[in-house]
């Protein structure tokens, strides 16, 4: 039977290295199921996060051959077998123990974010291409690849800043929900730090639900911004009326 | 005994997925101090993975529906053996928990003017389940997580409760350790909610998450709470078979929803065979058993399952219906389900049987301690329809969050005592597996208990092959009694495979017991020596599971009787 050669991260807070395993491939078999085998047969408290195992709970995030992937969705032949597959804990959050990483900011922040809203009176009637934008970001199974790959927590690690991908298409879903009735651009300027984006799109590329991320989220929230705030024109009519905007 | 940290909170609710959050939503609003303590990270639990829809007779597309034609059906899916005041509460409420999460940011599937989308489901007279595509159960956990992160409740994440402790017969407390640091944690408080769910990770091939180990099911128990029907465990008859990896996972009944048809090798529709009326939108048990015999006698697929094919709806109309189950077949299987037909065969998926509860309070048989969705019995009965699962977890776990804040209010006593000595055996128990030089290791111990439970007590069962199930869970019992595991306390997935075991083993013989107990076959116990109802003797009782002197005990109770007015209605034509 093939063999595949799996290096995987051992370690906590304290340090540590990457550890050789070798593990007999089957058909199908995905990067998660390799970790299992590892568990089961070698060491039983490599420690790894994973639920459903079926790429819908987002658990199982882990940098493989270095990119930010489900191992629950890797399979191993799509990957380069005549080398040994490395497989590491997201590197923008402090590491637990091996591939467990430390994401409870994402909670926090995902706090801060003013909720749904809707007016009192509500008739909750909405249509199909009402509802469809808003669809497309609740597709997000909060695996925080995209939070892992984006510049701007990942390498200049301004997390009290801004809130990254995964926050900004919470509050694209939010703003674009046909019957919500709140203003979030004032949060989207300030607290979200939506400014800091400069369209890379590493995010949208990572996503494993496919989103959209920056063209449908994103561009459209800075436009929103840049229009309230931005507006040359708008800016001369405010300052005419002294608008506390600026 | 080594230090540990200590929370306070009038109501503890274990599990936060669908019922968890939903009880833990009520009973923050009725002004009760809540703990939510969950296994994983927020938002992962089993919910997230339901696909098909939830099932409430809001009549937006068949008006002829409403809740008296969804309790009929919910009963005779459940072949008479559920609870009837469950199935009608469950019934009556199901539109407007539904109409709430819309109300909370949901966005479900629209018809033309503007109204929640419906779509038919296995056992359902009218197109009854809303849905967002085929990921339904991901909008509905969201929502609830939306929902609950400001609702005021505390959430413990990654902490897992091994113990319930009580003062005297009433519950005061449970405690558990957190996954990252191994250290112990107590979480006082006057009354708990089990919302754990099922049980599927003691079979092999299972549809169900790693999560799903019984947890709910065993603290009950070893509380001294009564489970009952036991013997019900849900195949869902459409489960991957290719690849190995794979095997289990999920397809959702949607597929059929939607039109899809299932066919042996020899190209014939043979649902015709087994349920001519309804064809593959019977109900769950009928469907799995007719795959398994299909198989069994030679018709099976190369891997050894049935076909299913939706390629004829169109390529545009099953992404846009079925987009998970398109990716999940392109991805994990290298199969087109628009241009060619999936393989599938049973998988265990849902536990009928669990704790057993009061229908309006949703209080099991100790004081303090309630269970809602999948950890509770009764709604189901013998056999649960597609969709009622996700329209249980928000009626029972809007009734459970109710009940534990009333029961915690009402209750005037202060003084609820923790045991120290209770305290320092649960934290001995939990560290043996340390102390032990030697031992087994508990994944192997895990396989093979996965192994007894699919080879004998699986889809279709005997006397013989259930009682050397339970032998074989006897010896597997005293292997898990001396396991060993390596490193440290720290975020040890060993450490924690112990503890689920323990519970694995408990709910399996339940399971088994039950399951010999019951000389007939009903719903989704098919016992192959007793192949038909046994209405004289098995109609209208119950099995029990307790625990009596540190054993096992099984026996029967009377089921409830449902009042004349909605025997009516389930004995009268269902149009």
């Amino acid at each position: 039977m093939a063999v595949v050669k799996m290096r995987v991260y051992r370690g906590d807070s304290n340090g540590g290295s990457e550890k050789e395993y070798e593990v007999p491939l089957e058909e199908g078999m995905v990067v998660l199921d390799a970790i299992h085998f590892i568990q089961a047969n070698y060491d039983g408290d490599l420690a790894v996060r994973w639920n459903c195992k079926a790429a819908k709970c987002g658990s199982c995030s882990a940098e493989i051959n270095g990119m930010p992937k489900l191992t629950c969705k890797t399979r191993l032949d799509t990957l380069p077998l005549d080398k040994p597959v490395t497989v590491y804990p997201l590197k923008t959050f402090p590491i637990i123990k091996d591939l467990v990483t430390d994401v409870s900011w994402n909670y926090r922040v995902r706090k801060t974010i003013p909720p749904f809203t809707p007016a009192k009176d509500t008739k909750w009637v909405m249509y199909q291409e009402d509802v469809e934008r808003g669809q497309e970001f609740r597709k997000c199974i909060e695996c925080f690849l995209c939070q892992d790959v984006c510049h701007i927590l990942r390498n200049h690690d301004k997390k009290n800043e801004f809130i990254g991908p995964r926050m900004l298409i919470k509050i694209a879903e939010l703003e674009m929900h046909p019957l919500d009735t709140l203003d979030r651009k004032e949060f989207l300027r300030t607290q979200a730090g939506l400014g800091y984006c400069n369209i890379t799109k590493c995010c949208t590329e990572v996503c494993p639900e496919d989103i959209h991320i920056t063209d449908n989220a994103i561009i459209p929230l800075k436009e929103r911004v840049a229009d309230t705030y931005f507006d040359p024109l708008q800016w001369l009519l405010d300052k005419f009326k002294g608008s506390p905007n600026q | 005994m080594e230090k540990y940290e200590t929370h306070t909170h009038d109501v503890i609710v274990i599990g936060a997925g669908g019922a968890g959050l939903r009880a833990a939503i009520e009973a923050s609003a009725v002004g009760a101090s809540v703990g939510l303590v969950c296994k994983s990270l927020l938002g992962k639990a089993h919910t997230v993975m339901a696909e098909g829809g939830v099932a409430a007779a809001l009549a937006n597309l068949d008006p002829q529906d409403d809740w008296k034609v969804h309790f009929h059906d919910t009963m005779h899916g459940g072949k008479m053996l559920n609870n009837w005041r469950m199935a009608q509460l469950h019934a009556q409420e199901a539109p407007d928990c539904v109409r709430e999460l819309e109300h909370w940011g949901a966005l479900f599937d629209r018809t033309k003017d503007g109204k929640i989308m419906q779509r038919a489901f296995g056992g359902h007279t009218w197109r009854r389940l809303a849905h967002v595509g085929d990921r339904t159960g991901l909008e509905m956990i969201r929502t609830l997580q939306d929902k609950g992160i400001h609702s005021g409740m505390d959430v413990y994440m990654e902490c897992t409760i091994t113990h319930l402790i009580k003062d005297g017969e009433r519950i005061s407390g449970a405690f558990g350790y957190w996954r990252e640091s191994g250290r112990f944690v107590l979480f006082k408080s006057k009354a708990v909610v089990l919302a754990t769910g099922g049980i599927g990770k003691s079979y092999k091939v299972t549809s169900n998450s790693w999560e799903y180990t019984g947890d709910g099911h065993s603290l009950a128990y070893d509380a001294g709470a009564e489970l009952i029907d036991m013997e019900f465990v849900q195949f869902h008859p459409t489960g991957m078979v290719w690849p190995p990896s794979v095997k289990g996972l999920l397809v959702t009944e949607a597929v059929r929803g939607e039109g899809g048809l299932l066919t042996n090798r020899n190209g014939e529709r043979f649902m015709e065979k087994y349920d001519p009326e309804r064809m593959e939108l019977s109900t769950r048990d009928v469907v799995a058993r007719s795959i398994y015999i299909e198989v069994q006698e030679g018709r099976g697929t190369p891997h050894g399952g049935a076909y299913l094919d939706i390629s004829h709806r169109g390529a545009e109309y099953v992404k846009k219906k079925l987009p998970s189950m398109y990716h999940q077949f392109m991805e994990f299987a290298e199969i087109d389900i628009t241009k060619e037909p999936m393989e599938v065969f049973p998988t265990t998926h849902y536990m009928m049987g669990g704790v057993r509860v009061d229908a309006d309070t949703t209080g099991s048989t100790v004081p303090g301690l309630f269970a809602a969705g999948e950890v509770a019995a009764g709604l189901h009965g013998a056999n649960r329809l597609g969709g009622n699962s996700l329209s249980d977890l928000l009626v029972f776990g809007k009734r459970a969050g109710l009940g534990a804040a009333q029961y915690a209010n009402e209750l005037r006593d202060n003084t609820l005592k923790i045991d120290d000595i209770e305290l320092e055996n649960a934290a001995q128990e939990m560290l043996r597996p340390f102390e032990n030089s030697e031992g087994e290791n508990p994944y192997t111990v895990h396989q093979a208990l996965q192994e007894t439970m699919g080879t004998y007590i699986g889809v279709f069962r005997t006397k013989e092959k259930i009682a050397d199930g339970l032998e074989e869970i006897q010896v597997l019992k005293d292997r898990a009694s001396q396991l060993r595991i390596e490193g440290s306390r720290m975020f040890n997935p060993g450490w924690h495979l112990c503890k689920d075991l323990k519970s694995m083993l408990i709910v399996s013989e339940a399971i088994a017991k039950s399951a010999l107990q019951r000389e007939e076959s009903r719903g989704a116990h098919s016992r192959v020596d007793f192949p038909k109802y046994d209405n004289e003797k098995w109609a209208n009782v119950n099995s029990v599971i307790s625990k009596d002197n540190g054993t096992m005990k099984i026996g029967t109770s009377p089921l409830p009787q449902m009042p004349e007015e909605l025997r009516k209605i389930v004995e009268g034509g269902h149009k």
